[in-house]
């Protein structure tokens, strides 16, 4: 079990186990954390892990590891790992099962003040509009046809459903669709659960929430973004539901025995892998684009129906009801990217699982607006906690592989939290500290209860601070919808 | 310690489970009761009528027991249907299952996979033993 004293500290927020730590390391980790978020981390196997990742084949200097990391499968939440493209590997459990789950922001120009009355109305509608819950069905079912080109289009099929507009796609990662997405790599099995679940929620840990813009801290970044304090604001979390589940299941179990074909020995099966110029490589990483695809169209569809829920209960107010988006960013997601490696441009896969792109000023992947100011970065909070807006760096590109945290991250296992809290008593707590929240269970609610998480502040004071990422505004909530 | 069960153990993000039994056809049984639990799985009150029938073919023990274990996930979220029988024979690395089950009343939480993390199916103090992870 690795120790403290096993680990390098390069500055207050910077650590690294060296590459001679364990044998089978290829590369060295670094940790963007603080003293006590490592003493915390050291809990559990989320360090174990990011040492495991750091064996996989064709990974280059260094596994990142962010402060919000906890213990997953095979690969830490909050890693990042890039591989030699192509000559390195692809591992579908480096992205996780729910491939592209993530977090979308938009604004209003509604001042809390004015909206309070309805609030409770707002919660009613967004709860009715947006579908939620286990195995959730939406009200679009997909032929087989429509969901191949859910895949190949991504939030661009919504555009052309009247569900999104060109600004919606302009202010999402990749415009909303990623190239290269291949509908003919997924199963049968994952086309079938796909085609009842686009513009769902689903359970777990996702939700939507709205929040009020309650401090900001980079006025030209807020309005590059249109973030006004004292305004409301919409975040949805959640991911590419049974359809990218299935996905990854399906190829980590189909990986099983192409390690062994290509002689590829792994400290853990989980971390099941392939050269990505292979043919099972190739594979995998069509059918994942076209799950991260798939993620990307469904939460501009559930921003469609949040839209609807906004017009609904402030239409005819005198208040303007419009969301427009901020941005949408994935946070579990493989992707082909060019960076700087000792001086040199480098074509690497990175895999980031619970870790956020957060591409600095000029980056040309950037839409122009924010090209100026860096990409947004949405770190959703615990639930009924502050959620952040933060810009990536020059220095997340120099040091962490253009990236940086994605949330709070949990610290007490979600068996312990079910038995320490009550699902009713939280509710009621936070609906006492001006809170709507809707949710559909009890005791789902009690595992994502705020204890069980990192203080998200703390998080995102380490990023701040590291410098790969800069804090702009910070939200608190006021509505909860959870499935 | 009976013969044969299934205890959930602490992880930080997701769910594991403990399962032991003295032979590989009851720990796969004892894994999908376990996992049925975990979730919080409540079934119609009617009689078992629903049967699926498996036939899953895998490299070794871990892949035929995560390869069963998503099989029933996979008609949990398809068909709403739960299973509460589970007559099944292994031989060698091919497995034959009937699953018997209803529709769903309730259910807690969901899974969304069953893992390979750090999962070995060995031989231990209470017969053969194995560790589970599921994301949820």
């Amino acid at each position: 079990m690795i120790r403290i004293q096993d680990l390098n500290k390069i500055s207050e927020y910077e650590w690294e186990i060296p590459r001679s730590y364990r044998q089978d390391m290829r590369v060295a980790v670094r940790l963007f954390v603080t003293r006590r978020l490592l003493e915390a981390a050291l809990q559990d196997l989320s360090i174990e892990q990011a040492i495991n990742a750091a064996t996989l084949p064709g990974v280059v200097e260094p596994v990142v590891v962010m402060p919000d990391m906890h213990q997953g499968y095979g690969f830490p939440i909050g890693g990042v790992a890039a591989t030699r493209y192509p000559s390195g590997v692809i591992s579908p459990g480096a992205i996780g099962y729910d491939i592209n789950c993530g977090v979308r922001l938009l604004a209003s120009t509604i001042p809390l003040e004015a909206a309070e009355e309805r609030l409770d109305d707002l919660a009613n509608a967004l709860n009715q509009y947006c579908p939620s819950g286990v195995g959730s069905e939406g009200s679009i079912h997909l032929t087989t046809a429509e969901l191949e080109a859910v895949c190949r289009q991504g939030a661009r099929w919504a555009l052309k459903k009247g569900m999104a507009s060109e600004e919606d796609l302009h202010r999402t990662e990749e415009g909303g669709c990623l190239q290269g997405a291949d509908p003919g790599k997924v199963s049968q099995r994952a086309k079938q659960r796909g085609m009842l679940q686009l513009g769902t929620l689903g359970a777990g840990n996702h939700f939507i929430e709205v929040d009020v813009v309650d401090q900001i801290f980079d006025g030209e970044a807020a309005a590059a973004m249109g973030l006004q304090e004292g305004m409301l604001t919409l975040m949805i979390h959640c991911g590419s539901r049974g359809f990218g589940h299935q996905i990854c299941t399906d190829y980590v179990q189909d990986l099983q025995s192409a390690v062994k074909r290509y002689g590829i020995q792994l400290p853990d099966r989980e971390l099941v892998c392939a050269p990505l110029d292979s043919p099972e490589g190739q594979n995998y990483l069509a059918a994942m684009r076209s799950a991260a695809n798939y993620a990307f169209c469904n939460r501009q569809i559930l921003a469609h129906h949040a839209r609807r829920a906004f017009e609904e209960v402030f239409a005819g107010s005198g208040l303007r009801w419009q969301l427009h988006q901020v941005y949408d960013i994935a946070h579990n997601m493989g992707k082909v990217e060019t960076h700087d490696v000792n001086g040199r441009k480098m074509k690497v896969c990175v895999h980031r699982k619970g870790a956020t792109r957060a591409f600095g000023p000029g980056n040309p992947e950037l839409p122009d607006v924010y090209k100026p100011i860096g990409q947004p970065v949405l770190v959703p909070g615990s639930m009924g906690t502050a959620s952040w807006v933060l810009v990536g760096t020059e220095d997340s590109m120099a040091r962490s592989w253009g990236s940086t945290c994605h949330g709070a991250g949990r610290v007490l296992s979600r068996h312990k939290a079910k038995k320490d809290f009550r699902g009713e008593r939280l509710r009621n707590d936070l609906e006492q500290s001006g809170i709507h929240v809707r949710a559909g269970s009890m005791s789902g609610l009690a595992e994502e209860a705020p204890m069980a998480y990192k203080d998200v502040d703390e998080v995102v004071e380490t990023v701040n601070g590291a410098g790969i990422a800069r804090k702009v505004a910070r939200l608190r909530p006021v509505i909860v919808i959870k499935g | 310690m009976n013969q044969a069960g299934f205890e959930e153990l602490q992880h930080t993000a997701d769910w594991a489970l403990r399962v032991w039994a003295p032979n590989r056809e009851e720990l796969f049984r004892q894994a999908a009761i376990g996992m049925n639990a975990l979730m919080g799985l409540k079934l119609q009150d009617e009689p078992v009528h629903k049967k699926v029938e498996l036939y899953l073919l895998a490299e070794d023990d871990e892949s035929l027991l995560v390869g069963f274990l998503n099989e029933i996930l996979f008609y949990l979220e398809i068909e709403r249907i739960g299973f509460e029988d589970f007559p099944l024979k292994l031989n060698g690395n091919r497995l034959i299952a009937e699953l018997w089950g209803k529709p769903i009343r309730s259910i807690e939480k969901p899974i969304k996979a069953v893992t390979f993390h750090n999962l070995v199916v060995q031989r231990g103090e209470d017969g053969l033993e194995a560790r589970l992870v599921f994301d949820v």
